[in-house]
């Protein structure tokens, strides 16, 4: 997808405690997150934090809890202020952005959802779906109109007079959901918005956003702690740890070039079958004879199906063409866990 | 201190006071004229209707607040009741006053809870003074509002309102903070204006305690009648006054209970109407 980029964070710094601008110093002079606290009792939430988000991409920030990802996001709305740094979004610095502009800018820009979905219990799912726009002052009747269309999107026709009480986690997300999309704005914000759900619904809101996606292309900020829905629908992912960004990149670069023992840690488990593509490992010596594997089909869908022919080779096409090919000794290797490092047990929580 | 210094501060201080009520004294009771022309006006709107309308316009406000026959059962026969051992027109003096204080309190109290919950500061000064509202003994600060308006229904009134508005103020304050800090944030996020988070996520919110506060005003009202009739305030508490000073156990009895039952369908009324504004809490999902 295009590289342009929506919104550009630069050396954002949030340090919440006394002094908080004083103390950014001190941290650019290598001052760590515990040595802040300890010596100011100051804590640092966000250590000169950069990451553009393309245009029109899901890009994901995760991390465990305490590290600062859901500081983060509400820096791009503004619900927290930094202490230093700058947020662009197009060619606007939205820290330079009057009262009035930022709720304008929160009104028709961005919206989010919320992990505990922060509905309004004593409004119908009709009226809490057009919320966004009746702060906008739009009629009733034709927020009820506009807001019917995504209500039926994410599957809740029907359940209009229901009150958010009356209805599953999931379907409280949903609305959230619709919610957020129903003022049509450019950047979706979604802090941790899925981490509330039982497993089987946090697959199927997954699959209803990236669905979504395919013909919104939406703008996506999504926070979330848990890797596997990372690597699942992130283009983008950044690692955050006690503040500090430790890896950007594609879901592949995570995966195979962790950039250190705490990224590490944290892909041991996931499945990598599910996550590396073919194009990750293919080699561009060209087979005549064999079974084709698209270039973007995860390892464990390409095995089987080079493995039901049994060849031990698979041609790798793009859209049909031939422009490489692929072992399934390489392949079995990306999949195995790398070698634990014999470094000491670590302490990350 | 010494006696003598005793002496001369109290004296001092009732002195000052005395020139402050003989200069500022009929000013501020024109201040308060309007307020006592309204309370007449009222107090013999209901004196003078049929008593089938009173009854019926009192059941029909039931009916909106309890949607619940026993409660209007109940409501109807109290006041039949109460007309048959002649106290009717007592009573009527008593339900105008009680409502006009109540409006007076929800009218000053919501307000001054809603600053409070948006300020600390404001807060950790206006609950100490609400704390000394509710505990002083009411005689005490009977004397200087009698001082200064005289005896009648205006120093009554004020008397009333300085006991009563305190649970509306307070609970005002409490309902707004405990409002879920998520849902706030989350209308923030959709670029909503102060207005628009005040009254369309605070108050239908915070809505269940201030009319906890409501109905807790109205029953702290009621219980100042008595006192409110020693300084010429009419109603129920006057003869109750008289029984007490001839020691007439009927009479104390009768217009005793008939503020009791003034009380019980007030609460009964405006509790129902206060958990019905929860509705949407009730029905869970999957029950």
């Amino acid at each position: 997808m295009a590289s342009e980029t929506k919104v550009s964070i630069k050396n954002l710094y949030k340090i919440f405690g006394k002094d908080p601008v004083g103390m950014v110093t001190h941290v650019q002079n290598g001052t760590t997150k515990k040595e802040l606290l300890e010596k100011y009792g100051s804590v640092l939430a966000l250590n000169d934090v950069n990451i553009d988000i393309p245009a029109r991409g899901i890009q994901v920030i995760m991390g465990l809890s305490g590290s600062g990802k859901s500081t983060l996001i509400r820096h791009v709305n503004r619900l927290i202020e930094p202490t230093s740094g700058e947020i662009f979004v197009g060619d606007k610095n939205i820290l330079e952005m009057s009262k009035l502009e930022l709720r304008e800018f929160r009104r028709h820009t961005a919206s989010m959802v919320f992990q505990k979905f922060a509905l309004l219990p004593h409004h119908t799912i009709v009226e809490n779906v057009s919320y966004g726009l009746t702060i906008q002052n739009v009629p009733k009747q034709e927020a009820a109109e506009r807001s019917q269309k995504w209500i039926d999107r994410v599957g809740l026709a029907g359940y209009e007079k229901h009150y958010p009480n009356q209805l599953s986690g999931g379907m409280q997300q949903r609305v959230g959901l619709a919610r957020a999309l129903a003022t049509d704005g450019e950047i979706l914000l979604m802090d941790e918005a899925f981490s509330a759900l039982d497993p089987l619904i946090r697959t199927d809101m997954q699959d209803v956003l990236l669905g979504l996606q395919e013909e919104l292309h939406k703008t996506i900020l999504f926070i979330t702690h848990d890797l596997d829905e990372a690597l699942r629908i992130g283009e983008n992912i950044a690692i955050l740890r006690d503040g500090l960004v430790v890896q950007k990149g594609t879901p592949q670069e995570i995966v195979l070039n962790p950039a250190d023992k705490y990224v590490t840690d944290f892909i041991k488990d996931i499945n990598r079958g599910r996550v590396l593509r073919v194009s990750s490992i293919m080699e561009n010596t060209k087979l005549k004879k064999g079974p084709e594997v698209e270039k973007n089909m995860i390892l464990e869908d390409a095995l089987q199906i080079i493995s039901k022919v049994g060849a031990s080779k698979g041609i790798v096409t793009e859209n049909g063409t031939p422009i490489g090919s692929v072992e399934i000794s390489r392949m079995i290797d990306a999949i195995v866990k790398p070698e634990e490092k014999t470094e000491e047990t670590s302490s990350y929580h | 201190m010494e006696r003598q210094e005793l002496r001369d501060l109290k004296k001092y201080i009732d002195i000052s006071f005395k020139d402050f009520s003989r200069t500022y004294g009929d000013s501020i009771e024109s201040f308060f004229d309007p307020l006592l022309y309204f309370l007449v006006w009222f107090e013999k709107l209901l004196i003078n209707a049929p008593w089938p309308l009173i009854i019926f316009v009192i059941a029909v406000l039931a009916w909106i607040g309890s949607r619940n026959i026993y409660v209007i059962a109940g409501t109807v026969s109290s006041f039949l009741l109460i007309g048959y051992f002649g106290m009717w027109e007592d009573t009527m003096s008593t339900l105008a006053i009680i409502s006009i204080c109540t409006l007076l309190c929800i009218s000053i109290g919501i307000p001054i809870g809603i600053f409070m919950a948006r300020s600390d500061r404001l807060q950790s000064v206006v609950n100490p003074v609400l704390d000394v509202m509710q505990t002083i003994p009411s005689f005490v600060y009977l004397i200087p509002v009698v001082m200064l308006l005289g005896i009648g229904k205006v120093p009554g009134l004020i008397a009333v309102c300085i006991y009563a508005i305190p649970p509306i103020v307070r609970l005002t304050n409490l309902g707004i903070r405990l409002v879920d800090k998520e849902v706030l944030e989350a209308s923030e996020s959709f670029g909503a204006s102060y207005s628009q988070k005040l009254f369309g996520v605070q108050i239908p919110l915070a809505l269940p305690n201030i009319f906890a506060g409501v109905n807790q005003t109205i029953m702290m009202a009621l219980a100042m009648v008595v006192i409110a009739s020693m300084i010429g305030v009419k109603g129920l508490g006057v003869p109750v006054l008289r029984a007490v000073s001839n020691q007439y156990l009927a009479l104390g009895l009768l217009n005793g209970l008939a503020i009791v039952a003034l009380a019980i369908i007030f609460d009964r009324i405006s509790q129902s109407y206060g958990k019905r504004l929860q509705k949407h809490l009730e029905s869970e999902h999957g029950v």
